[in-house]
């Protein structure tokens, strides 16, 4: 108990830095996924190619791959960054992203097909009808997915730590190693930070279902 | 009603074929509506007669043929295709109010995001419009919160909106409660005395007895006759049309 509270500082640090890691993934694999879905539906063939293409590996790659592809393999192929932080955030961001993708793609379905057919009877362009009529109805039934899918991003940023990532598992594993006689509270603190953040978001995604819920 | 004095064709529909798979929904579909014509298209079910509707503002795709709309070809996708559904409204079943906007926000979506008209200007008009459809008083609610007659008066009233050249109905009774049927057939009466150029597909012989100028009888997708009200009802040519109305008789 006693190394818990000594290191409260330690583990606050690598709690910021994975609530940063995470925020930021987040936003950017919301954005890219929804985006991705968008082209998913498409009238071009081409942009559902490539986002079904991309979709279907990048959840379908462990994630520890899709890290070492990001740490490795980008700056061999001249993508040169300072900081291993920003091969994880392209990591995580990317493969969150084609969950999101798959999410958003799945609230799309569940609006019936008649609300874009009245859209477009009225004249609204294809991106009209996406961002005026389908997707505010679908990100409503999507949200409670999307929050679980940024839970598990959550606990995925852990993998960075393996990457020389100092975030929350990051210190732990250092922690760890310092307190050799004490790897049951380290971790165990490690934990519970994770829930720190994780419950919190869960208790939203429970919150949002109940008011989003649109009568038809 | 008199049938249009303008000889124009505004809705054109040139060897016009479908298929869906194996079946082939429309054969060699021909038709023109000239300006201010009420057209009730009619048939037994899976005649074709909603494809073919809704293929005229391309929400159904065609194979061969074109269609023409105030003499300019149904583009097949993109802008041009957005500009000139403008021009063509359209009335569904299934009302497809967009549930998450209010019945006033429903009415303005078009004029706001298509034509580019102010909000207070959209609004005025759009109050207008609702009021003539008699649901003024519901403009803050959401679709839900209305009966089926209701929001389907505002559907037309939302696709009136767009000031279109041509009003399409596709069945826009069969969803309804037989008490609120009445209430959206006096509506598109009033329409159709008001000079609009419609093209109605509908099960409700009263209409195209009251409102038609001509009635199209389709069956396994193809045209098969075409008459004034009063011929067709009284005097049908067809053996198909016969066995048709002799079967709505029974009841």
């Amino acid at each position: 108990m006693d190394v818990i509270i000594e290191s409260l500082p330690i583990y606050w640090d690598g709690f910021l830095r994975t609530l940063f890691l995470a925020a930021v993934s987040g936003i950017i694999a919301l954005v890219t996924g929804t985006i991705l879905a968008a082209m998913r539906v498409s009238p071009v063939k081409a942009l559902r190619g490539f986002s079904m293409a991309f979709v279907e590996i990048a959840r379908n790659t462990p994630l520890t791959i899709v890290f070492f592809f990001c740490a490795i393999v980008l700056p061999r192929l001249g993508v040169r960054f300072d900081q291993f932080e920003v091969a994880a955030i392209i990591a995580l961001s990317g493969y969150t992203s084609a969950f999101v993708a798959e999410a958003v793609r799945s609230g799309v379905n569940s609006v019936p097909v008649g609300q874009a057919e009245a859209a477009r009877s009225i004249g609204l362009t294809f991106g009209q009808v996406l961002n005026l009529v389908v997707l505010p109805q679908a990100l409503r039934t999507v949200v409670p997915p999307l929050i679980n899918i940024l839970i598990a991003l959550v606990k995925n940023s852990s993998v960075a730590g393996a990457f020389f990532v100092l975030e929350l598992f990051g210190h732990a594993r250092q922690l760890a190693n310092d307190h050799g006689d004490a790897v049951m509270q380290v971790l165990a603190g490690t934990a519970v930070f994770y829930l720190l953040m994780t419950v919190p978001l869960g208790i939203l995604a429970h919150r949002v279902e109940k008011k989003v819920a649109i009568a038809r | 009603m008199t049938t249009a004095a303008n000889s124009a064709a505004l809705v054109s529909v040139k060897d016009v074929n479908k298929h869906y798979g194996q079946l082939h929904v429309l054969k060699d579909i021909n038709m023109e509506v000239s300006k201010g014509e009420v057209v009730v298209v009619i048939g037994p079910s899976g005649s074709g007669k909603s494809t073919l509707c809704r293929a005229i503002n391309r929400l159904e795709t065609i194979e061969g043929g074109a269609i023409y709309i105030d003499g300019k070809k149904l583009p097949e996708e993109g802008k041009e295709l957005a500009h000139l559904r403008a021009d063509v409204g359209m009335v569904f079943q299934s009302f497809n109010l967009f549930a998450h906007k209010t019945i006033l926000e429903n009415i303005t979506l078009g004029p706001i995001k298509v034509k580019g008209v102010s909000k207070a200007t959209a609004e005025k008009e759009a109050m207008a419009l609702l009021e003539r459809v008699g649901v003024a008083q519901q403009a803050p609610k959401l679709p839900a919160q209305l009966s089926g007659g209701q929001q389907q008066r505002v559907a037309i009233a939302r696709a009136l909106a767009m000031k279109p050249k041509v009003m399409l109905f596709d069945e826009p009774t069969s969803a309804l409660d037989p008490e609120m049927i009445n209430e959206v057939l006096d509506v598109m009466v009033q329409l159709a005395k008001e000079g609009m150029t419609m093209i109605v597909v509908t099960h409700e012989m009263g209409f195209a007895r009251k409102a038609a100028d001509r009635v199209v009888f389709m069956a396994d997708g193809q045209i098969v006759e075409q008459a004034t009200p009063e011929q067709f009802f009284t005097n049908p040519q067809s053996h198909r049309a016969k066995d048709f109305l002799s079967k709505l008789l029974t009841h």
